[in-house]
Parts: C-alpha cells; sequence; structure tokens
C-alpha cells in the first residue's frame, strides 16, 4: 500500500554455527505503516530481536527483501546509504549497554548530528541540551557519565538519542523491560507523545502482552522465526485463534479481575522452548500444542488471513479451502 | 498466624562512599510468619537485596554497615551472631535462590558437584557418597527436571535459563530449609515458564511447609505467589498485608500509585506513573521518604516519619493519612 | 555540593581529579607504590644534585678508597674502583627508568592499535594475520630473543632497548585484541555503527576508552618488568657497557665480590627491586583508579 513505511517480504536469517544452522529469522513478511505502532511479541528464541537486528542492519539478511519508504535497503548497515541511517534508528533493549560508559551524555547525544553534519560544533550543544529537555533530563546532565545514571534515565538518554537524526521510524527492542514499572510508565507516555508530535512509525518489540495491549495497533506473535499470528490489537487479545497465542495469554500474571476474565482459559505449558537450531517438523509449536491434530507434525502451515487483517498460522484454526498466503495488507 | 520464622524490627543500614554516606535502609519492618509465602515488592534501588543481604550475614561490610536494627531468626538475633553461627544457618536454615541463573552457577562444574556441595556442606553429620549423590537426584527429581541422572553430570552452559533456575531452587531445597528466600527468580525467564516455575514453587513450598520471602517488582507475580505482600519504598516498608486485602484496598499512595502505572491486559492506556525520582540516599528527604512525590503529600509528612502501624486487621501502614497519633516514634 | 551544577570546565576537571585520588587511595599499598615511583623518579631526575659524589658516575678511580664497607662518608660503601655506590644507584636509576620509558613509548602505540584493529575485525583475514604474526612472536622467549639481538649487534643500552621493544609488543595486541573483540559486539559500539560513525571513531572513541585501565595497569607493571629484563641483559654484559653505572651491570660487577665484600652488589639490586615493587603496587593502584562507580 502507499502508505507503508516498512515492508519486509519473506525476511530469513540464518545464523551458520558449529551446532547447525539457528534458523533465527525463517520467512517474516510484515508491513508498517506510518504513524503507526506496530507491535511484534514472542519469547526467546522466537527471532524477534533478530528481525529487529537485520532491518536495522547490523546482520544483512540471508533471503528477502526490506523496503523502507520504496527504497530498498536489504544490506547490512556499512553498504546502506547515508540518508537512510538517519531516517531510520534503534533503541536497544539494555540501558546498561547501549550507552559507551566510558564517554559523558554530551559525547554519545552528538554522535548521531556530527556524523551526519547536523550544525556546528556550537550549535550542536544547544540541540544536545533541547534533546536532555525532550525527555525531561536536566541540562547538568551534559557532562555526566552513563554510569551516574539510573537505568530509566539511561534509556531516556538513549531514547534521545535516537530522535536526534529527527527520524521517521524507530525500532524499540524491549525499551522498557529492565526498568520499574513506574519508570516504565513514563517513558512509555513520553514516546506515545513523541509519535503524535513527529508522526512516528514504531516497531515495538517486548515479550510482555500487557504493554503492548497499550502500545501497539497492530501485534504479530512470533515463535521459533516465524509470525504465527498478526492481527489489529483488539483482535489479538479478545479473540485470539492460534493455540501459542492462548498459551502466552493465559501465562500471564495479572492483578484486576478484568484482566484476569479477558484472559483465556488458563492452558499450562508443559516442556521447554525448542532451540531454533532443532526447529520441529511441520508446525513448528506442534510440540507444545494443545490443539494438536492431524499433519500438525509434518505440513508446515502458512500464515494466512482468515478474518479482515487477520492472520493465522495454523492447520487447525485456518480454513484449508481459502488458503491464501500472505503476510501484508 | 502461627508463629514467626523471621523478623526483622526497624532495620537501619548505611553505605560509606566518596559524597558521604547513603542512607539506604531506613526502618525497615517484615514479619514472616511460619510456613507463609511473603512477597516482597518494591522497585530497583529501594533495599530489598540489601534487606535479604542483611537476613543471610552477606551485606558487605565495608562499605555497608548496618546502624540499628535486629533481624530475629526464631527469636535469636542474626545481626549478633558469629559467623560460626551464621554459617550454621546458611542453607540449613535460610537458603536463597538468586536473580540471575546464570550467574548464580558455576559454569566449570556440574550440576551434580554443585549439588553435592550443598547438601554436604548443610549436612548435620557426615553422609557417606552414596547417599548425598541419592538426595542430589531426589532433588533434581522434585524439580521436575527431566532424565535426573543425565541433568547431575551435565554442565550448567548446557542447560536452558528455566533448566538452570530449576536446578537452583533444587540446590536451595536440598538443605531442607525453614526459610526460602527467592530474590526475582523469575525475572530473567520466559512469560510460559515463568508460569511453569511459579507453579513448582507453589507446590514444592506447600509439601514442605517452608517460609517464603519472594522478591520481585511485578505485582502480578505476586498476587499469585504471596499470602502476605510487604511493599518497600526507597529503604522503608510503606505497606504491609494480607494479599487479597492489598489488592482489594491498597492504602499507602506509593502503592496506589504503583498499581495505577501497570499496563492493564484490557488495554485503556497507562496512566501517569509516579512524578518525580527515586530520593537521593545521600540527602534523603526527612520525614516519610515518598513525601516529595506524593500527591496527598501534607506538613507533618516531612516531619517525623511514620511508624508503620495496622489500621485495620492484618493490614500495616506507614502514613500519616491513616490516623496521626501524638505519640509517633 | 552537586558536582554537576558546575558548567566550568576547570571545576570539573578537578573535582574528577580529587574523585581519581579517593578511588586510587583507598587502598594503602598502591600510595606506598606511587611513593616508591615518586622517590625513584625523584632521584633519578636530580641524580647531579642529590647525589654525594656526583662525578663517580663516570670515570673516576680512587684505590685509596676501593672496596670500603657502607660509613658515615659512604652510606653505601665504595666499589672496587673506589666509587661511591650511593651515587651511583642514583644515576643507575636514570638507565633503568630511561629503558622502560623508551621500550613502552616505542611498543604501546603500535601494539594497541594493532590489537583494536584486530579486535574490531575478528573473524575476518585481518584478524587472522595480524594475531599469528603476534603470536610468532609470543612463541619465541623474551630473553633468549633480546640475547640473540644483542649478541649478533654491539652490545650497548641502546641495542638493548631495540631487542626488548621487539619482542614486548606482541603484548599489548594481545591485551587489547582480547578487550576488543569482546566489546565489539556491545550495543553501544553497535549502535555508533548503526548511526552511521566511521571505522576511526569507532576504534579510537568507542573500543579504546575501555581498554585503558588494561592498558596503563599493564604499563606500570611492564616497567617493573622490562627494567628486570634490562638489568638481566645488563648482567651479562650485553647491556650497558662500563662506566655507564646500570644497576644490572653493578650487580654482576658486585657479584665476583660477593659474600664478602657484600655492599657492592646488594645495594643496586634492592635498588631494583624498590624500583620493580613500585611499579607493581602502582599497576594495581591504577585498576582501582579507572574503575567505573556504580551508584
Amino acid at each position: 500500500m502507499s502508505n507503508d513505511l516498512l515492508v519486509v517480504e519473506n525476511l530469513k536469517k540464518h545464523f551458520v554455527t558449529s551446532r547447525g544452522t539457528v534458523r533465527a529469522v525463517d520467512d517474516v513478511s510484515f508491513a508498517a505503516k506510518e504513524g503507526e505502532t506496530l507491535g511484534l511479541v514472542g519469547e526467546s528464541g522466537s527471532g524477534k530481536s533478530t528481525v529487529a537486528y537485520t532491518i536495522i542492519g547490523l546482520h544483512a539478511p540471508t533471503a528477502g527483501t526490506i523496503t523502507f519508504a520504496g527504497k530498498d535497503m536489504s544490506t547490512a548497515v556499512q553498504k546502506r546509504p547515508r540518508a537512510l541511517k538517519r531516517a531510520l534508528q534503534i533503541v536497544f533493549q539494555d540501558p546498561g549497554t547501549s550507552l559507551n560508559p566510558r564517554r559523558t551524555i554530551e559525547q554519545i547525544l552528538s554522535l548521531p548530528l556530527k556524523v551526519h553534519g547536523i550544525g556546528s560544533r556550537r550549535a550542536r550543544r544547544k540541540t544536545v541540551v533541547e534533546l536532555l529537555r525532550q525527555v525531561e533530563l536536566p541540562p547538568e546532565y551534559l557532562f555526566k557519565s552513563p554510569h551516574m545514571l539510573g537505568g530509566g534515565e539511561r534509556q531516556m538518554v538513549a531514547i534521545a538519542r535516537a530522535l536526534a537524526t529527527n527520524p521517521s521510524l524507530i525500532i524499540l527492542d524491549e525499551p522498557t523491560s529492565a526498568l520499574d514499572v513506574s519508570i516504565q510508565a513514563k517513558i512509555i507516555n513520553m514516546l506515545c507523545g513523541f509519535q503524535d508530535e513527529m508522526n512516528l512509525t514504531y516497531l515495538f518489540i517486548t515479550h510482555d502482552l500487557s504493554l503492548m495491549r497499550n502500545v501497539a495497533s497492530r501485534v504479530a506473535i512470533m515463535y521459533l522465526g516465524k509470525v504465527y499470528e498478526l492481527a489489529p490489537t483488539d483482535e489479538f487479545f479478545e479473540r485470539p485463534m492460534q493455540p501459542y497465542t492462548k498459551m502466552l495469554l493465559s501465562s500471564i500474571p495479572v492483578v484486576l479481575p478484568e484482566e484476569e476474565a479477558i484472559k483465556p482459559s488458563r492452558i499450562v505449558s508443559e516442556g521447554e522452548i525448542p532451540s531454533p537450531v532443532n526447529v520441529p517438523p511441520g508446525c513448528g509449536f506442534h510440540t507444545r500444542c494443545a490443539e494438536m491434530g492431524e499433519g500438525c507434525d509434518s505440513d508446515e502451515p502458512h500464515l494466512v488471513e482468515v478474518k479482515p487483517g487477520h492472520f493465522v498460522r495454523c492447520h487447525q484454526c485456518a480454513e484449508p479451502v481459502t488458503a491464501e498466503i500472505a503476510g501484508k495488507e | 498466624m502461627g508463629k514467626s520464622v523471621l523478623q526483622i524490627r526497624d532495620l537501619h543500614v548505611e553505605f560509606k562512599v566518596y559524597e558521604g554516606q547513603l542512607m539506604v535502609l531506613n526502618g525497615v519492618n517484615m514479619n514472616v510468619p511460619a510456613g507463609a509465602r511473603v512477597g516482597l515488592v518494591g522497585e530497583a534501588g529501594c533495599g530489598k537485596t540489601t534487606t535479604m543481604r542483611c537476613v543471610l550475614g552477606i551485606l558487605q561490610s565495608p562499605p555497608g554497615r548496618i546502624s540499628e536494627g535486629t533481624i530475629l531468626f526464631h527469636d535469636r538475633d542474626v545481626l549478633k551472631m558469629s559467623q560460626a553461627n551464621l554459617q550454621r544457618i546458611r542453607g540449613g536454615g535460610i537458603s536463597m535462590i538468586f536473580q540471575d541463573p546464570v550467574a548464580a552457577l558455576n559454569p566449570v562444574f556440574t550440576v551434580g558437584d554443585q549439588l553435592t556441595a550443598v547438601i554436604r556442606y548443610a549436612a548435620a553429620k557426615k553422609m557417606d557418597k552414596k547417599e548425598i549423590r541419592r538426595r542430589a537426584i531426589k532433588a533434581l527429581g522434585d524439580v521436575q527436571l527431566p532424565d535426573p541422572d543425565r541433568m547431575f553430570s551435565s554442565y550448567p552452559v548446557q542447560l536452558s535459563g528455566g533448566m538452570r533456575q530449576r536446578v537452583c531452587i533444587a540446590m536451595a531445597l536440598a538443605t531442607e530449609p525453614e526459610l526460602m528466600i527467592a530474590d526475582e527468580p523469575t525475572t530473567a525467564l520466559d512469560v510460559t515458564i515463568q508460569a511453569q516455575m511459579l507453579r513448582l514453587l507453589n507446590e514444592l513450598v506447600e509439601q514442605r511447609a517452608t517460609s517464603v520471602i519472594f522478591i520481585t517488582h511485578s505485582l502480578g507475580v505476586v498476587k499469585e505467589m504471596a499470602d502476605w505482600v510487604y511493599v518497600m519504598y526507597a529503604g522503608n516498608i510503606v505497606e504491609g498485608a494480607k494479599k487479597e486485602i492489598l489488592f482489594a484496598n491498597p492504602l499507602h499512595p506509593y502503592t496506589v500509585g504503583l498499581m495505577g502505572a501497570l499496563p492493564k491486559l484490557t488495554g485503556g492506556g497507562i496512566a501517569e506513573g509516579i512524578a518525580g525520582r527515586i530520593p537521593d540516599y545521600l540527602n534523603p528527604p526527612t520525614g516519610c521518604r515518598f513525601n516529595p512525590r506524593c500527591r496527598r503529600a501534607m506538613e507533618m509528612c516531612s516531619g517525623e516519619r511514620p511508624e508503620f502501624r495496622e489500621v485495620e486487621p492484618d493490614h500495616h501502614v506507614a502514613c500519616y493519612l491513616y490516623g496521626r497519633d501524638a505519640d509517633v516514634q | 555540593m552537586p558536582e554537576e551544577l558546575k558548567y566550568g570546565a576547570f571545576q570539573r576537571r578537578w573535582e574528577s581529579f580529587r574523585k581519581g585520588w579517593y578511588k586510587f587511595s583507598r587502598n594503602p599499598v598502591s600510595v606506598i607504590g606511587l611513593i616508591f615511583v615518586f622517590g625513584v623518579a625523584f632521584l633519578a631526575i636530580f641524580a647531579p644534585y642529590v647525589s654525594p659524589y656526583p662525578g663517580h658516575a663516570s670515570k673516576y678511580v680512587n684505590f685509596a678508597e676501593a672496596s670500603k664497607p657502607p660509613s658515615g662518608t659512604h652510606l653505601c660503601g665504595t666499589d672496587v674502583f673506589g666509587r661511591d655506590i650511593l651515587s651511583r644507584v642514583f644515576f643507575g636509576f636514570r638507565y633503568s627508568l630511561m629503558m622502560g620509558i623508551v621500550v613502552l613509548a616505542l611498543v604501546v602505540i603500535p601494539g594497541v592499535i594493532l590489537g583494536l584493529v584486530a579486535g574490531y575485525y575478528r573473524g575476518t583475514w585481518i584478524d587472522t594475520l595480524i594475531m599469528r604474526i603476534t603470536d610468532i612472536f609470543l612463541a619465541v622467549p623474551a630473553l633468549i630473543l633480546a640475547l640473540a639481538v644483542t649478541s649478533v649487534l654491539t652490545p650497548n643500552i641502546f641495542n638493548a632497548m631495540m631487542a626488548v621493544s621487539l619482542m614486548w609488543w606482541p603484548w599489548y595486541t594481545r591485551l587489547v585484541y582480547g578487550l576488543a573483540s569482546s566489546l565489539r559486539n556491545e550495543f553501544f559500539v553497535q549502535s555508533a555503527e548503526v548511526i552511521g560513525a566511521s571505522r576511526r571513531h569507532i576504534l579510537f572513541r568507542e573500543l579504546l576508552p575501555n581498554c585503558v585501565s588494561s592498558i596503563f595497569t599493564k604499563m606500570s607493571l611492564d616497567m617493573g618488568w622490562v627494567i628486570l629484563i634490562g638489568a638481566s641483559l645488563s648482567f651479562v654484559g650485553l647491556g650497558a657497557q662500563p662506566p655507564i653505572p646500570d644497576l644490572g651491570t653493578m650487580v654482576s660487577d658486585g657479584s665476583k665480590y660477593l659474600p664478602d665484600q657484600w655492599w657492592i652488589s646488594i645495594f643496586p639490586a634492592f635498588a631494583i627491586m624498590i624500583t620493580v615493587l613500585g611499579f607493581n603496587l602502582l599497576g594495581d593502584g591504577f585498576r582501582d583508579l579507572f574503575a567505573l562507580e556504580e551508584i
């Protein structure tokens, strides 16, 4: 569609290791529209972080294409044009290591400005102070080092760094997972504010489904390198179809009785998550699936649009007749 | 209520740093009845881990120093015990599970080596090798690890996060402690594995009538795991109640703010969170440490620290909103 | 006095110096090391002014005063030529320190740069090339190589320094390679890559500052080692030649007269020990100095 900012088609990223080929991302397709927040949820080994790193260019894709604002960028970051590096930014998940402990905040924030030649040296300090103000940090923080700040403040600096080049899309990889609830609330509200002000698009990755409910407009769930369900947020949470989605939703510890009511009935998860080196044949989830049936352990299901905008990868859910391979609107 | 296994009374701890003294713990009060599951909820930096270190006698001193208070383990003051007596309590009387199973297990020894070391160490008398090995394998089976014999000879690096944490739980329970302290044991785990782990812990604790102190920053987990809940802020216990009472009727403004800031699975956006930041322990606020951030702060809140008192059956709060007494301590 | 409110660059530097001293001086042993090193440096620099007999450091002979034990006039006694040993030790410090400084000055910068580059390009041919060459140099025992080189060339202090430098650089490459290759995949380096920073920036502004602590600690310990190796070379006659008052040569010359005229060897040996010990203790202090303080 015309206002798809980021389009990912049949993306694959495999790592060859001594233990075998790790199929971290194994045929993933989706699109993020301008101004929306697309959520990517999954547990460890799902490949959601690898998707993020491949889109941002830290890995070159093994197969598939990534298109941003109409331009192809299916390469590693070193080969991408500078303008693209300006428009696409990422906030990493661990605020402890995403800022160089041996540099000052001023140095960290002025790096993107320097690299992209934004402003003269004098103007840069002013810009950095302005960035700090946007994330509600005082100007004195210019001279501090990251280890003097708390986790929440470090993450705010990381967000300020991502905003420095005035990007169009920001990938947020578990931005608040390491933070406390009250700081998380502050940061999420700040991010929503920025999104409205600057018409940003977010690719929001987290394992916290309660958080996802409140930030994303559409949610995709990943397992062992593939997207297993993709739907608008309310659909996803209130009418999940994929057994894995239902299992995940039923496992979340919640506080309020109305939250408990909305959860699918408790599906007890047995066993461990298989390693991406040994993806089970057929449907990758069949080893833990309560609704496993004929063919689940031999035929791989495809991602199928079962309702408008609601895609599911499951033999038991999809109508076999209208099998239509889809991944984007 | 039954007899108390652990009572912490008015614990004060300071840390000496370059800039001065950090007044980390400012009067912590806690009571763990025999056989009860107690949840300790608090955000990063509130002092929950410091408190637990004092209980086990492993506070780093210097720079830490216990300036006031008593910790009674079965009516004996842990803070006044000799190292020899403390050694006897550790493992046999009180054991601990740490947050990061990767860091808690020694990578160069097998699971079996580490488990037998714990059993041997905490045993009242000398046991022969066969008996120790038998107990170790039984412990591994108790935590529902598949193939305990093979697990016995495995190295931690060969196991997944969930399995490693089960090994840590096995080590903590192998000595048959009266009190088990679990410091954020499921934070590093995936949601579905976390659900399994919590279920397992509940079963084990019920079987053995062990008391548990469960430290976490997640209210949802506390709801599933605890009979009693204590809420901690900036070195103080601000509220403590039976779980149902706390969730039905949170009194302290911090607890209310915390619950409000939680993202709800039912959606609706995230509340504002709590304004301000955690206090500077070098110059903490006088009186109630939450008063600078509290929407309902009154003048007396910055005077004397409010006493932690029972305002209704099974519900203690340290807040002047609930009864002002002339004889506040 | 919250230091973050001072915009002034001078105040910030001063505050950070004071904080550094606080961290360093927590361990009294490091302060002892610092005192030893300062002491040795002071004596070395001001040797002509503080030695009781500065002339004895060069050609001087006075057989009337030869081989006299320690006394009021000669605190460390005299050697077989009648030269005051205390003065010669002070001048000897000069050569020892010079050896250490020159070798490190030659070795650290190339070694570190090679380590950074190899670590950054870990897994590629650049890494293999650099590290295999490093391995080759590391495989040859240090002292043997130095002996070989100096015996082929004319034995003098300059060639000794060259020989030691030749087999010293690989240690820095190995050290920095280990650090850089593990840091290379940290999020803050990935961030810089994603932003589009140049390779030069990543090597010298992101990776290098995180290696500084280890490099300085090693440099301090190395001063001790280089001095010892230099003294060993001189001991076997391949380093400084007489009449240069090199500490190793002095120990060697005096060894013939042990144990009767013990002072001829013992005092220079003791001087070497103080110097090496001082740098070792200082090295530990550097580690504390560069440690990041957690809040």
